[in-house]
């Protein structure tokens, strides 16, 4: 898989486990885990809705999920290992291809290709790229961390029952309008990501032959992409305006 | 017309190219594009300046030997190759930029010439099913459905040209193997060497230097053949089956 | 039927040409009845060892179908195969550009069809100018070639049930024509070239992409090699082997515009004419009547329309001159003159190729033509759908001739919906070639040609999807089987890299290349082609007359000699350099066109595809004459350096028709 160009035909075996076509497998593959998990995350969100305390009950059941079968927490902690050797392996492809993409065409052309294809895939990579940059904030601001950045919400204040509330937490952060503008950012950058993730995905594992199939992998891609922003975006930009309230 | 060119001249395989601006007048809107080139290549030898190199042969558009970037686009703004490019597609006081196909895999040669033998590498590494000559079954002992006939024909259209790779923002050539690919295993002549085949298509891709696909569809907007982009799909699909199905 | 017209002057060589002794094919076995001949000679065809054969080596030039389906079978049999091509892959040589289809006598129609009258319609075709021994066999092979095809996964079409659907092509009256869509040649093709890749990867088979062959190499009067010029990088190289097959293709470009790829050329084949390989009836050439017209000076090449267009286009031009300018659409029906209808009421607009082609030519000569001036003249003809639209309706005729139309209007800006279609004919194929024997070994021992490049099963006129099967006859089952017998004499003895003869043919090819770098004249190699181009077709085209002939030899014999002192090759010999290229090719077209005329002179006959004016029927029709011409001429090279060809000599092979009775053929 080096991306050198060569004059000699491959001698000894091959197999499918080490081609770009395999890569593309787990990029697809855990690309749909995220997608699983990114609209549970959303629906989870929606909660805020029902008020902090509700929203932290539903994440205290996360933590319950098959506990008598796994301890307390274990099906959290399974899931997020599994996100995150998903993270890893989607990133480690997304820029190996790149960098191979980068290799199979070192000069470039005079004039920029306007085709839709050039577009596509940057918006694939840079978006990704702010996805995970994103990711780590946000990983350190709610999960790591619990950082917060609003000053008028004192620690004692964020404690709901005297355990801090990740609920209120997140109230406050986005009560401050620059929080949200980055939660904006991100979302556009995902929603982009889903656009064509989703179709592509489904290309990838080869579920699109019939004309019909295709029609639907790319609606579905447009729908996911739709309602994760928007199902992501309602929650912030309520608290902004007021509408939910600590 | 009068037009504005801005071409790609390297004098070899190592040289720095550069772009050179030439003036072409009174070019006639029936002309092919590559005769328009060859009017200004007969214009240049007259004037003592070595003429532009670019391949073609067939000017019919089924060889797959001509290819130009022109503007920007594989083969030029119609879908068709670029000797099927007529200057009625253009207009007086344009400026046309013509570019070599821009890929590793595909060096360039002199000027607007580039080497597509990774290819034919392609297509060694499996891209045929085998049979010696003379061992043929009567050619009515297996019958074959007409849609699967059809798509093995749709497939088989691709003339090799490599404009999916000129277009591809990863310089991929996923459509012209995804197209032999589907070809062959659309028939049940087809069928024994199937797994076995994409695998080794795909790695020879690979090591080729070609890059990864991102399913963008660039490839099939330009393909002068029009391969549907459904073809990688087949392909995908083929070596996902490869890795259950093969011994 | 006798043909004699005692009204002829005697033969007159007018001191272009000599006669030498007569030749004879010795390979057929012409003992056993015609159609145990093929068996007969392939059981006594020498065998060579499995073991032996990785030691023995063949070159081919060429990788059409008859060159990679050769290449293919002798490499999967085990011998040492290398192949040239000038393209930048196999898989582009012209044969791919082929439209209409194979034939071959499946007769899975049940409509009579048999390899006899495959083998019948193909000498009848021919006008009686080809070898009966060889078309017989051919016949034979055709239908393993849809086998071998088939199992190669080449995607002919086929009927709901699955099975292969045929269609009748060309005027026979029998369905046998394989195809797929418009396309058959390319498909065909990609079939061959891959089972050549096939072998390039398990090392039986050496490519050399890029290479055009400029010399044969002789060795003690056996082929040993040739010299090519790599054209990346300008170097030039013997390979040495011990067999040579030629598959080189047509040499219709000598005509500049023509049907054929811009690259096509006569220089392998011409380099063994050379060198002592006899050239077969040079000046048969077929002129295909539907082609689009010339739009202006700059054009590059002609486009072929299948034949079938004429199923359901009429053909016309005004009745008078001063129409030809107008709108078509307004000229009324009583001022179009359907020539092919009023001449033939018979056929109408399906006579063969050959009649439809000099009639157009006629009605544009006296004035008549239709399309844009090319100089002086308007080069067209119409080809009007209206009244089939009308007829069947605009959906039946777009199911028909979609891609057809589509390629026509994406090349004139026109839609044949609304406008009659313009066409015109144009050289599209060249029956002549190296002759050969039945073992299609030339005059030269050792050197094989296959395909269009030899002389050919066509004789003086082809029938259409005849040569795809001829190619692949030739490449998949003939060569492979004759020429072991050659080659179980071998290995020959090994030719040393510094023998004389191979530095002598490498030296030659220098010194012409730097000859021709070294003139630094005033004109583009283009403009010496287009102008031999204008000569061939004005006077050695479609219709000939002694006096045009006689003129074409002098200005040809000029402009050759011009062009060794006048052309411009610019750039350098030791990298990639188009031109130079061109003026390899073109020297040699200057050479082959005045062996073209000298041939055509001394036919002084109409057969097949083209028409000597001084030999007509009272109604103005082609007039054969088997008590001379019942031969097939085969010219030797009479010696001379770059640009000076001496006096050739005519060898006669007469044709000897055994198992077909000969008939003077009428269409009206
Ligand atoms: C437009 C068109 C449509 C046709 N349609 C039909 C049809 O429907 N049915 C039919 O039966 N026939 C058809 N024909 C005729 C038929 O296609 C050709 O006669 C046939 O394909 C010739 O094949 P070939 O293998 O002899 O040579 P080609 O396919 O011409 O191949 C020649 C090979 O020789 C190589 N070569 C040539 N010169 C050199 C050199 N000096 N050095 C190195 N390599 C060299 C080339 O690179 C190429 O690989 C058609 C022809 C044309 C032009
Ligand atoms: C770490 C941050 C991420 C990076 C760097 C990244 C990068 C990429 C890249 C470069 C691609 C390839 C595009 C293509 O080939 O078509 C891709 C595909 C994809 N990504 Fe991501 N991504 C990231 C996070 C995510 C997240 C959070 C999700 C889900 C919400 C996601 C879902 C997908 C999907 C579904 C695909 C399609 C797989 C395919 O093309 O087969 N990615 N990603
Ligand atoms: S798939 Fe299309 S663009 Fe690519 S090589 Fe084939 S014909 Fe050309
Ligand atoms: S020159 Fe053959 S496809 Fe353009």
């Amino acid at each position: 898989m080096d991306p050198v160009a060569t004059t000699t035909l491959l001698t000894g075996e091959t197999t499918a486990r080490r081609t770009t076509v395999f890569m593309k497998f787990l990029m697809a593959t855990t690309g749909a885990l995220f997608v699983f998990y990114v609209l549970m995350h959303m629906y989870g969100n929606l909660k805020i809705f029902a008020g902090p305390a509700a929203f932290d009950e539903y994440a205290e059941h996360l933590r319950e999920i098959l506990v008598p079968i796994l301890p307390y927490s274990g099906f959290l902690w399974l899931f997020r290992a599994l996100l995150v050797v998903s993270l890893v392996v989607h990133a480690y492809a997304a820029f190996t291809l790149w960098s191979r993409a980068n290799g199979a065409r070192p000069q470039r052309y005079a004039v920029k290709n306007a085709a839709k294809g050039a577009a596509r895939t940057k918006m694939m990579r840079w978006g990704g790229v702010t996805l995970l940059a994103w990711l780590i904030f946000h990983l350190v601001q709610f999960t790591i961390a619990k950082v917060n950045f609003n000053g008028a919400f004192s620690a004692d204040k964020l404690k709901l029952d005297g355990h801090p509330s990740t609920g209120l937490l997140v109230i406050a952060s986005f009560q401050l309008w620059w929080v949200v503008l980055i939660y904006l950012i991100a979302l556009v950058a995902l929603g982009m990501h889903l656009f064509h993730g989703v179709w592509s995905g489904a290309q990838t594992l080869g579920w699109t032959n019939s004309a019909t199939s295709r029609r639907l992998a790319h609606t579905t891609a447009h729908l996911v992409a739709g309602i994760v922003v928007l199902g992501f975006a309602i929650p912030p930009l309520a608290i902004l305006f007021g509408i939910v309230k600590g | 017309m009068n037009l504005t060119l801005n071409i790609w001249r390297q004098d070899g395989p190592n040289a720095q190219g550069r772009m050179v601006t030439y003036q072409l007048a009174d070019v006639s809107e029936h002309m092919s594009f590559l005769e328009m080139l060859d009017v200004l290549n007969e214009q240049l030898v007259e004037k003592g300046e070595e003429p532009i190199a670019f391949d073609s042969d067939c000017r019919e558009g089924i060889c797959g030997m001509c290819g130009l970037m022109i503007n920007g686009k594989a083969h030029g703004p119609e879908v068709t190759t670029t000797c099927q490019l007529h200057m009625r597609s253009f207009h007086d006081g344009d400026t046309i930029t013509v570019e070599p196909w821009r890929a590793t895999a595909f060096p360039v040669l002199r000027d607007l010439v580039v080497d597509r033998s990774a290819f034919d590498r392609i297509i060694q590494s499996g891209g045929f099913i085998s049979v010696n000559t003379g061992a043929a079954p009567e050619a009515h002992s297996v019958p074959v459905p007409k849609p699967k006939a059809d798509r093995a024909f749709e497939s088989a259209k691709c003339i090799g040209c490599g404009a999916c790779v000129a277009a591809c923002p990863n310089a991929s050539a996923m459509l012209f193997m995804g197209a032999k690919v589907t070809h062959l295993g659309e028939l049940p002549q087809g069928q024994p060497e199937r797994w076995a085949r994409v695998v080794k298509m795909v790695s020879q891709h690979d090591h080729e230097g070609f890059g990864g696909c991102t399913n963008t569809g660039a490839c099939a907007d330009v393909c002068p053949k029009e391969i549907p982009l459904d073809v990688i799909n087949q392909l995908n699909k083929d070596l996902r089956g490869s890795m259950s199905k093969r011994a | 039927m006798t043909t004699t017209n005692p009204t002829r002057p005697a033969a007159d060589t007018f001191g272009m040409y000599t006669v030498g002794a007569p030749i004879a094919d010795t390979k057929a076995p012409t003992t056993v009845p015609i159609d145990k001949m093929w068996t007969t000679r392939k059981f006594d065809a020498k065998l060579v060892n499995p073991s032996n054969r990785r030691k023995l080596s063949v070159i081919i030039v060429g990788t059409g179908l008859a060159g990679a389906a050769a290449a293919a079978s002798l490499g999967e049999a085990g011998y040492n195969v290398q192949v040239f091509f000038y393209q930048d892959s196999a898989r582009r040589a012209h044969s791919i550009a082929a439209q209409g289809g194979i034939n071959a006598a499946k007769n899975y129609n049940g409509d009579g069809d048999s390899v006899y009258r495959l083998f019948y319609d193909t000498v009848k075709g021919g006008d009686y100018r080809a070898r009966e021994t060889n078309v017989y066999r051919l016949a034979e092979v055709s239908a393993n070639i849809i086998d071998q095809c088939v199992a190669q996964g080449v995607p002919f079409a086929r009927e709901y049930g699955g099975l292969l659907d045929n269609r009748s092509f060309g005027g026979t009256q029998v369905a046998r024509t394989f195809y797929a869509a418009g396309q058959t040649g390319q498909q065909l093709l990609i079939g061959a070239y891959q089972a050549l890749e096939r072998q390039v990867a398990k090392g039986t088979v050496t490519q050399f992409k890029r290479h055009e062959m400029l010399e044969l190499i002789v060795v003690d009067g056996r082929a040993r090699g040739i010299v090519a010029r790599n054209m990346a990088t300008g170097e030039l190289e013997t390979h040495l082997a011990d067999t040579v097959v030629l598959a080189s293709g047509g040499y219709g470009n000598v005509f500049f515009l023509s049907t054929n790829a811009m690259g096509c050329n006569v220089t392998a084949t011409w380099r063994a004419h050379r060198k002592g390989a006899y050239f077969g009836n040079p000046c048969y050439t077929q002129i295909h009547p539907t082609c689009i017209p010339v739009a202006g000076d700059y054009q590059s090449k002609l486009t072929l329309m299948s034949e079938s267009l004429r199923n359901d286009g009429r053909i016309w031009v005004p009745k008078r001159a001063e129409d030809c300018d107008k709108d078509p659409r307004q000229i009324p029906e009583d001022d179009r003159d359907y020539y092919l209808e009023r001449i033939y009421p018979a056929f109408g607009n399906l006579v063969p190729r050959d009649i439809a082609s000099r009639q157009a030519k006629n009605v544009c000569d006296e004035g008549r033509g239709v399309g844009p001036k090319v100089g002086d003249f308007r080069r067209g003809v119409y080809l009007d759908f209206a009244e089939s639209i009308q007829r069947l309706g605009r959906a039946a005729i777009e199911e028909k001739y979609g891609n057809l139309f589509d390629m026509y209007a994406q090349i004139t800006g026109e839609s044949p919906y609304e406008v009659p279609m313009r066409i015109y004919p144009a050289v599209h194929y060249t029956m002549g070639g190296l002759w050969v024997d039945y073992d299609l070994q030339t005059s030269i021992t050792g050197l094989y040609a296959a395909g269009e490049a030899n002389f050919s099963d066509h004789g003086a006129n082809r029938l259409g999807a005849s040569s795809l099967m001829q190619c692949l006859g030739d490449g998949y089952f003939v060569l492979p089987n004759t020429i072991r017998d050659y080659l179980a004499n071998g290995p020959f003895p090994k030719v040393a890299a510094d023998a004389p003869e191979v530095t002598g043919a490498l030296a030659a090819a220098q010194a012409r290349i730097d000859r021709l770098m070294a003139i630094n004249g005033e004109r583009t190699v283009d403009s010496f082609h287009r102008e031999l181009g204008h000569i061939m077709w004005e006077y050695c085209g479609m219709e000939r007359t002694e006096e045009g002939l006689l003129k074409a030899i002098g200005l040809i014999r000029s402009l050759r000699e011009e062009f060794w002192r006048n052309v411009r090759v610019l750039g350098s010999a030791d990298s990639l350099n188009q031109s130079l290229e061109r003026a390899g090719r073109v020297a040699d077209f200057l050479e082959l066109g005045e062996l073209m005329c000298i041939d055509a002179l001394h036919r002084r006959e109409s057969c097949g595809g083209h028409f000597r004016a001084e030999s007509q029927t009272e109604d103005g029709e082609a007039l054969r004459h088997d008590d001379e011409f019942l031969y097939v001429a085969a010219w030797e090279f009479a010696g001379g350096a770059d640009g000076v060809v001496g006096t050739p000599v005519l060898h006669k092979e007469d044709l000897v028709y055994k198992s077909i009775e000969l008939k003077q053929r009428s269409y009206k």
